[in-house]
């Protein structure tokens, strides 16, 4: 009966500890590319921190970048501006992939990319525009 | 008996572990993307101070 017991035990924990131990596992995000995006990333932020103030550029509900408002640029620094939310977005779009597969999941890329667009918005300084459900919206 | 119990075991595992592989660790990806989000943005711990409109940013 002990022993019955012993084994119950045993296969609850061989059964749910693996899920444990994966749920309280972090991701791997410190891969030289991944660095190296947020690297490029970190020194567009001084360019765009001024657009998302302005509302010149908003947070989409996908983890993007968007131009909300090109009439707030003067037209000379649109180019710069429309390069510099392109540029952006494709660096995004990388890092959303890079941390699927630097992590062995390549499909998991559009629930990470989900994730960071819940996260980069809520983390949005207040007077930054983000696009909820129904549209753009002030924070 | 030692048998009996070990299949079972073994049957119980199997599909545990095809389970974790294709499951998504939602909790870790945001974490992961909290850190990346403040590096980038230049978060300090929680703390929202804008580093921007302080006169030139990194002008030396």
């Amino acid at each position: 009966m002990k022993k019955l017991l012993a084994g119950f035990v045993l296969l609850f924990g061989t059964l749910f500890l693996p899920q444990l131990v994966i749920a309280a596992a972090d991701l791997e995000v410190n891969t030289p590319a991944i660095s190296a995006i947020k690297g490029s990333m970190q020194a567009r932020h001084g360019q765009l921190a001024a657009h998302y103030a302005s509302g010149a550029v908003g947070l989409t509900k996908d983890g993007m970048v968007a131009v909300r408002d090109a009439n707030s640029v003067p037209l000379k620094d649109r180019g710069a501006l429309n390069s510099a939310v392109a540029a952006e977005n494709a660096d995004r779009a990388k890092l959303y992939k890079e941390i699927a597969t630097a992590n062995g999941h390549p499909e998991w890329q559009p629930e990470i990319q989900s994730t960071f667009a819940s996260r980069w918005i809520d983390k949005a300084q207040s007077g930054w525009w983000v696009q909820g459900a129904g549209g753009w919206v002030q924070k | 008996m030692k048998n009996w119990m070990l299949g079972v075991a073994f049957a119980c595992v199997l599909p545990a572990c095809v389970t974790i592989n294709i499951y998504f660790p939602a909790a870790a990806a945001e974490k992961a993307a909290d850190k990346i989000i403040d590096d980038v943005w230049q978060l300090k711990n929680g703390t929202e101070k804008p580093s921007v409109n302080v006169g030139e940013p990194a002008a030396k």
